[in-house]
């Protein structure tokens, strides 16, 4: 009896915690919010509409759908999920790329200096400005854009793959070479853990260029896709339309950096500096 | 007993020309099977550079060492190394219990064997609740004892240790020690341990070899013959051991070829005293210790 109560108690104050904790997370949020809806509805401009308008745009153009679709309009099928992705569909590669590579050039003693230079020049190009050469390889479409999205995005990936698996502390490489590893469990269990923290610096990094060069190259040359939307809606003067889909591409950014960062807590979870309740 | 490890002739020179240093100069011994071999040197004289020659981490620049009758060239299969820098050597993002299995991951073993092997090892070191826990969350010593585990856990023929209770604090230490000697003659491992501590040398070894300064060559091969059933405070005390450590020191100091009598004397002084003092600070920890300093008073 006791014990239940003691629970209940406990979880209570738990949610208290939870609640305020939230509302220091996102007091400043919300204030910015009214102050933006009060400001906008003073000035009555058509360029900025108020955020309640906004919201109620995007309401009717993402959850007008049947209730098969769970509500999601076509717009959700024809644009917003191709957006996403290609643009998960192309960091994934960056990825995929930029690790394997990185590990390779990193683990061996001359590759980086053959290629070191050549690559300091491709990551110096703004990947937007390859948006023109890619539509001539690939033509208006996915694979431009996947192209373009895997150029910008490997870079942060693989070098800092480089570096990290440069950085195995010596003592560890003389301890793995004392039990004879062999090559797989040596990558496997010592240099990809070790360089793990920097790989997650990139990969957090690339994500974000991804979301941008996604948006950058539907603006310039899309049929379809969130940028595509974006700037005909501006071009019809649809400005809540217009500003649904900024409100989109804000919320699409910070929820794919909240799931790669708790992917991360738990990957790295053995980092002593990351785990003060363990 | 067979013969576990020969070095014959080695010698280790780091660089070339001008600049170049020799480490190990023409360092010739043998360890024998179940033996416990201490090498003791001063610092920087070339003692982790001789373990690596013959652990094959680097290869030496002359001679030859062989394990159990094979030619060492690359780490020989059946080794392990224990270093000073356990924080270092053990892998953080691996659990304890990971860590002591990390050998035995490419061996021929079922995932039950494996977790059985590293279990035992984690007993034989007293460390049997601590599987699950990632190693910085143990205390120095206890981070010591999982690489000792994770050594012993890969069954090596011949065990290296590089200064490997140099990090710890005395108490701990002397509680490594005992425990080193004790499952060194339970699972009769040959080991051969460095350290720049001449009552450790003395203490751990069935043998002492004594190094010179730098270039390492060796100045002394020295018995052991101290009772395999060691403790702390009596063996420490005893006749035996306070004149082995003078000679340890006395070779430490002069070499091999001045053997000053007045010198000798004070050297034992000094060893006694020290032995005394050591007793009397260590009093609490250990009662039977408190009862033999009654009795000598
Ligand atoms: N990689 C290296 N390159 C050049 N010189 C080295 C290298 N490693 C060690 N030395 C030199 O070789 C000598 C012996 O070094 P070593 O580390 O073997 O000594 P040590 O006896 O283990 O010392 P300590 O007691 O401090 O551990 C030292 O003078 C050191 O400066
Ligand atoms: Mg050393």
């Amino acid at each position: 009896m006791t014990q239940v109560t003691e629970r209940a108690t406990r979880l209570r104050s738990q949610a208290a915690a939870g609640i305020s904790g939230f509302a220091r997370n996102w007091l400043v949020f919300i204030g910015a919010v009214a102050v933006w809806e009060l400001a906008t509805r003073l000035a009555a401009s058509v360029f900025f509409p108020p955020p309640s308008e906004i919201v109620a745009t995007a309401g009717q153009l993402w959850f007008s759908g049947p209730a098969s679709q769970l509500f999601l309009s076509e717009t959700v099928f024809d644009h917003i999920l191709p957006s996403i992705g290609r643009c998960l569909g192309g960091w994934a590669i960056a990825v995929v790329l930029g690790v394997g590579l990185g590990t390779a050039l990193g683990r061996s003693r001359t590759g980086m200096e053959y290629v070191g230079p050549l690559f300091a020049f491709f990551r110096a190009i703004p990947p937007p400005t390859l948006v023109p050469v890619f539509m001539v390889l690939f033509g208006l479409g996915p694979g431009m854009q996947v192209a373009t999205i895997i150029f910008g995005a490997i870079w942060p990936i693989l070098l800092n793959t480089v570096d990290g698996v440069r950085s195995v502390d010596s003592v560890k490489v003389d301890t793995a070479r004392s039990f004879r590893t062999p090559a797989p469990y040596w990558i496997g269990m010592v240099v990809l853990p070790a360089a793990l923290p920097k790989i997650f610096a990139g990969l957090r990094l690339s994500l974000s260029i991804s979301l941008i060069l996604m948006v950058v190259s539907e603006l310039i040359g899309s049929l379809n896709g969130i940028g595509h939307q974006l700037i005909s809606s501006q071009q019809q003067f649809e400005f809540p339309l217009m500003w649904s889909w900024i409100v989109l591409l804000g919320i699409l950014g910070y929820g794919l950096n909240a799931v790669l960062l708790a992917v991360e807590r738990r990957v790295l979870r053995w980092q002593p500096t990351r785990n003060d309740d363990a | 007993m067979p013969t576990m490890l020969e070095v014959t002739g080695l010698n280790h020179r780091y660089g070339k020309g001008d600049g170049a240093h020799v480490a190990v100069r023409e360092l010739s011994f043998s360890v024998d099977a179940g033996e416990l071999a201490c090498i003791v040197g001063p610092s920087g004289c070339g003692k982790s550079t001789l373990l690596r020659c013959i652990a094959g981490l680097i290869p030496p620049t002359g001679g030859s060492v062989r394990l159990h009758g094979d030619e060492v060239s690359g780490v020989p299969d059946d080794l392990a190394v224990v270093f000073q820098d356990y924080s270092r050597s053990l892998f953080p993002w691996l659990t304890v219990a990971r860590n002591v299995e990390f050998p035995l991951r490419w061996r021929k073993l079922s995932k039950q064997e494996r977790a059985e092997r590293a279990q035992e090892a984690l007993d034989a070191v007293g460390l049997s609740g601590v599987g699950k826990k990632f190693p910085w969350q143990l205390s120095g010593g206890m981070q010591q004892r999982v690489s000792i585990a994770r050594a012993l856990a890969s069954k090596p023929a011949l065990l290296i240790m590089d200064e490997p209770f140099a990090s710890v604090d005395a108490q701990t230490r002397f509680e490594l020690e005992d425990l080193l000697r004790r499952v060194q003659r339970e699972q009769q491992s040959t080991i051969l341990l460095v350290t720049h501590d001449i009552d450790e040398s003395v203490y751990l070894g069935d043998r002492v070899l004594v190094l010179s300064k730098s270039p390492a060559t060796i100045v002394a091969d020295l018995a052991v013959d101290l009772p395999a059933e060691r403790d702390q405070i009596a063996t420490r005390e005893s006749a035996k051991f306070v004149t082995l450590r003078g000679e340890v020191a006395r070779l430490l100091q002069t070499g091999p070829a001045a053997p000053a009598t007045t010198e000798e004397a004070s050297d034992e002084v000094t060893a006694a005293a020290d032995a005394a003092e050591w007793a009397a600070t260590e009093e609490e920890a250990a009662e039977t210790g408190g009862a033999t300093k009654e009795a000598r008073h």
